[in-house]
């Protein structure tokens, strides 16, 4: 998969989001950070986030990939 | 002026002569044989004022305490002695007044005589004419002659031999906005007082004595502009002559009608007397029934307005089919088809989520509910943000997670039950100075205050009030601090279990316990991170949780950071831990930067957002809207500011209509900015001025200023405050109405039902209709009530105070863990000091309106504040230009060499887009909201010789940018 051109922002962002989220019990964490990014990242950042999944997750923190089950997957562009 | 107010005040406007007694006490008492009951305390004057009896008086005014100098206002007063001064004489149970008998005649009128002996009878020709109370004095005791010749005299320049009279001053006109005229001084000592206890700078003083005496601003050889003086224009409104006047009267003449409306700058939110002659705006003077400044103002309020009638204000619609054109004047009509036809395009193009809006915060309630609906309703997405997203966006989050509601928790009367003042990155003297200087108020009447800023700002220490801790910690460990609080606050054992127990929820307290106490959060611990010895930080925490009522102030140092929203947490915890909720003198309270902040959230401005808070992802929400607007609302969250200019540089956001926000000047990483604005094809700037986004714009909106439209402004006491049109827009239309024309021609090639509002007020009725927590909110209420604050609603018909009071809006309060987290803007070799940027008292935000005034006269330009000890290894000097670099861009200011600020930090604020500090800030953002890490970049400092190649080309740019071709016959 590829990840060229995909905002480095968006790992970056993640990872801040998981940084919070980590001093929490893990399930609750992963809870946060899912419904944090459900609520609050538009379609198009969520598609470029799993680009960023499905290639591995490279440089993601792991509550990052944990909680990327609970997030939702946008419709193709 | 004698008054004409509009709307028909329903308290009078009238000078009660001392302040109000707030004793629960009555007293009952006689006056001219009428009987009068008033609160103990209350002085015969205001008792006599109560009955409709003026008595006659000159140095007393009800915004000060009485004085009883000008012996004017004697009265009588069965069975005592002498004939006291009515305004420092308290009523007494049973007393009989008399304030009007052959002696008190007699005494005022060679009183007056007097006074007038020693004033230039220039009356016909005096700005005050008409307006002046020594003239209704002399009127009101009946003198009609002055038997004394004013042989040693203050009034005239020469005497009749020609010489030059010593006692004589010249005016002092250094002040831009009001002029000093000593001759006319009758020293009584209003203008002295008004500074001192309204506004709190003691910049006035009376220098010598008896017949020598004189008011002086500063020290000697000071002028009015050289001294202390924050021109607040109390004192001018203290004076009771011509001697302290407004240039304007003086250059007008008197105003003869008054309009109540809202000041446009902070969010202070004060409400004015706009005053007119026809349809000239004469003066603006604070209105003593305004609920948040409660008569008092700042040099921006009281003189700034100048803007709206400055000649770079645009006035008639522009289109342009390149930004490298210049622009072409065209009539409404067509602006409106230029700019529907690109949206259209684009959107059938890129796709409907191609394009957005960002609505300002400087606009009314009822206009940026049009703007936010324009995307939802008409573009049908959710892209709309606005620039809380770049201020107060963690407040939204963290008092949401915490307390279940996004704004401040008290309105500003509480600061007067207030025993501990804890300020956060925050300096309201500067920023919000109105509400500084009734917090000032409070603490020079014992209130102990701790502050947490790296700078030594105007709010650690001033005339009469030293912050008892000042906590002057590394720029970017807020958290560390906090939490370091919370840590003494719990391992000490000086929480307060009950108000826990009753009003939290237990467990999570105990986990959040459980956190806290851990030793790496003693302030012992965080003590080398932070920079704050330890013993302060336990000094804080004991006083804040122990020293009585503990309110919290916070402004952006807290919010503009990568862990904003965890600061946030941080302080709700605090005040929850303590029992600091619920009642007046406590709370936590966000301090707004702009005069709608609040509003344009409440509105819906947010992309996740519908009006009053309601994500868009839950269907019954966006039923309400889809019935009414007969349209699917999209049930994923848009983009944000940040995220809007991201996808414009990937190429998927493609047209923005902006209302009144400059984010090319306001917003972080500039050239970050001007790349995304440059690669959309539809750029809508709706503005006073051609501003800085403006260079990038396709399409412009002339606006309409504050005076020029009906609408609602809500300050950071979530109070509603009403803003009336004094004067037809200068460019034709209401803001709200260029809005609904853009919507309408929209809709109307949509084949869609169009918008019909014709008056601000439907807007609000819609807004009602739709938002629980504006349910009561009507026009006709606010025009009751003078203000109202949310929720207004079935449980609470007349507003809500206090917020919070039997139990969170959420239920119960949550408390959160808050690790520690630094910010990846790190100091090293190449960029070893660390930037914070904040604001200055006479210029307000970008500076847009501000530098459009004389308040130019205090800070021309931006300067960058140095520690001695970084200066002198740099070898530069006071007032050199300096480089100033990170790792985001390079721009170049001069040095103001001070230890306001330690070692290792510098600071400057960003109101002039010559020197745009926002060139220097980076794209790293708050974990929760994306609000920009403008308090901390990693920069360097070097000597220069002068502007750098980015200022010359970006002025060159926006020159040439700037340039408008006549209008086409």
């Amino acid at each position: 998969m590829q990840t060229d051109g995909i905002n480095p922002k968006i790992s970056r962002m993640a990872n801040q989001i998981a940084m919070f989220m980590e001093s929490k019990p893990e399930a609750e964490g992963i809870e946060g950070l899912s419904s944090h990014i459900n609520d609050f990242w538009e379609p198009r950042m969520r598609r470029q986030f799993f680009q960023l999944i499905d290639a591995g997750g490279e440089g993601l923190r792991p509550l990052v990939i944990k909680a990327s089950e609970k997030i939702r997957r946008p419709d193709p562009a | 002026m004698k008054d004409f107010i509009i709307p028909a005040p329903m308290f009078s406007d009238r000078d009660m002569g001392t302040p109000a007694s707030k004793s629960k006490t009555q007293v009952t008492l006689e006056i001219d044989g009428f009987e009068v009951t008033v609160p103990e305390g209350t002085s015969i004057m205001r008792a006599a004022a109560e009955l409709g009896i003026t008595v006659p008086k000159l140095c007393a005014t009800d915004s000060i305490d009485a004085f009883g100098s000008c012996r004017l206002c004697l009265v009588e007063i069965e069975g005592r002695n002498g004939t006291p001064a009515s305004c420092t004489t308290p009523v007494a149970p049973g007393i009989r007044v008399k304030t009007q008998t052959g002696k008190l005649k007699q005494l005022r009128k060679g009183v007056m005589e007097l006074y007038i002996s020693d004033h230039p009878l220039d009356c016909l020709t005096c700005g005050a004419n008409g307006d002046c109370e020594l003239q209704d004095m002399a009127g009101a005791v009946g003198l009609r002659d002055v038997r004394y010749e004013a042989e040693a005299n203050h009034f005239l320049a020469k005497n009749t031999s020609g010489e030059a009279n010593i006692d004589w001053l010249p005016k002092d006109d250094s002040n831009p906005y009001f002029s000093y005229d000593p001759s006319k001084c009758i020293v009584c000592n209003r203008c002295v007082r008004a500074c001192e206890e309204v506004q709190g700078t003691f910049a006035l003083t009376i220098e010598g004595r008896g017949f020598e005496s004189r008011i002086h601003a500063g020290v000697k050889d000071d002028s009015f502009l050289a001294s202390d003086c924050v021109s607040c224009g109390a004192c001018v409104q203290a004076c009771p002559t011509a001697t302290l006047i407004e240039k304007s009267v003086l250059e007008i003449g008197t105003p003869d009608k008054s309009v109540v409306t809202t000041c446009a700058y902070c969010g202070v939110g004060c409400q004015f007397k706009a005053e007119m002659r026809g349809d000239e705006l004469v003066r603006m003077v604070p209105y003593k029934h305004g609920k948040a400044n409660r008569g008092h103002s700042c040099v921006k309020g009281r003189f700034a307005y100048g803007y709206a009638s400055h000649k770079d204000r645009i006035l008639n619609p522009m289109i342009r089919d390149s930004i490298n054109d210049p622009w072409q004047e065209v009539s409404w009509t067509e602006a409106m088809d230029f700019a529907a036809s690109r949206m259209k395009a684009i959107q059938e193009k890129y796709g409907r989520q191609s394009v957005g809006v960002i609505t300002s915060s400087r606009c009314t309630n009822e206009e940026t509910y049009l703007v936010q609906k324009l995307t939802r309703a008409v573009f049908q997405n959710n892209n709309t943000d606005t620039c809380a997203r770049v201020c107060h966006s963690p407040t939204g989050y963290g008092l949401g997670q915490t307390f279940g509601t996004s704004a401040g928790t008290q309105d500003f009367d509480s600061v007067e039950a207030a025993d501990v003042i804890l300020v956060i990155g925050a300096n309201p003297h500067s920023g919000h100075p109105v509400f500084a200087s009734r917090m000032k108020k409070r603490l020079r009447k014992g209130a102990k205050l701790i502050v947490v800023d790296p700078r030594r700002t105007e709010s650690v220490e001033g005339p009469h009030y030293r912050a008892k801790h000042h906590l002057a910690l590394k720029p970017g460990t807020n958290v560390a601090v906090v939490t370091a609080l919370a840590h003494v606050i719990v391992t000490e054992g000086l929480y307060n279990e009950e108000f826990i127990r009753t009003r939290c929820d237990w467990d999570e307290f105990q986990d959040y316990m459980e956190f806290v106490a851990d030793p790496r959060h003693s302030p012992e611990a965080i003590e080398m991170l932070t920079g704050v010895p330890a013993a302060e930080v336990r000094g804080a925490a004991r006083l804040y949780a122990t020293g009585g009522n503990a309110a919290i102030y916070y402004g952006l140092g807290v919010t503009e950071h990568s862990q904003g929203s965890t600061t946030v947490i941080g302080i709700a915890n605090l005040a929850m831990l303590t029992g600091n909720i619920g009642r007046p003198g406590v709370g936590v309270n966000p301090l707004r930067g702009q005069n709608n902040v609040q509003g344009s959230c409440d509105m819906g401005s947010f992309p996740h957002e519908l009006p009053g808070y309601r994500h868009v992802k839950n269907p019954e929400v966006r039923a309400i809207y889809e019935t009414l607007w007969d349209v699917k609302i999209d049930p994923e969250p848009g983009l944000r500011i940040p995220n809007m200019l991201d996808a414009a540089v990937e190429g998927t956001f493609k047209g923005l209509y902006c209302q009144g926000e400059d984010i090319l000047q306001s917003d972080p990483d500039t050239h970050h900015v001007a790349s995304g604005l440059a690669a959309m094809e539809c750029v809508i700037v709706h503005d006073l001025f051609l501003n800085e986004t403006a260079n990038y714009a396709h399409v412009f909106f002339p606006g309409s200023s504050f005076l020029e439209k009906d609408g609602t402004f809500t300050n950071a006491e979530r109070r509603i405050n009403m803003v009336r049109k004094v004067m037809a827009p200068k460019q034709g239309y209401a803001d709200w109405e260029i809005t609904q024309m853009f919507a309408n021609r929209m809709l109307e090639d949509q084949g869609r039902a169009k918008w019909g509002y014709t008056h601000p007020a439907q807007i609000m009725e819609e807004i009602a209709m739709t938002t629980p927590s504006f349910a009561g909110v009507s026009y006709e209420k606010i025009e009751t009530m003078g203000s109202v604050q949310w929720p207004v609603n079935d449980k609470a018909p007349e507003g809500t105070p206090l917020v919070h009071v039997d139990g969170f809006v959420r239920g119960k309060g949550k408390f959160i863990r808050t690790e520690y987290v630094a910010t990846d803007e790190k100091t090293g070799p190449k960029f070893p000091l660390l930037l914070t940027t904040g604001r200055i008292l006479s210029q307000y935000n970008v500076g847009a309106q501000t530098r459009r005034t004389d308040n130019t006269a205090w800070h021309p330009e931006d300067l960058l504040e140095i520690h001695p000890h970084d200066a002198e290894n740099r070898g530069i000097r006071n007032g050199d230009w300096v480089r100033l670099a990170s790792r985001a861009g390079v721009t170049s200011l001069r040095a103001d060499i001070t230890d306001k600020v330690s070692p290792g930090v510098v600071y400057t604020t960003f109101h002039h887009p010559d020197t745009q500090a926002n060139v220097i800030t980076t794209d790293f953002s708050d974990w929760a909201t994306n609000c920009p890490e403008y308090k901390v970049t990693a920069v360097q400092v070097s000597p220069s010789n002068g502007p750098s190649d980015w200022q010359e080309e970006y002025n060159a740019q926006a020159t040439l940018s700037r340039r408008i071709l006549p209008a086409a016959e």
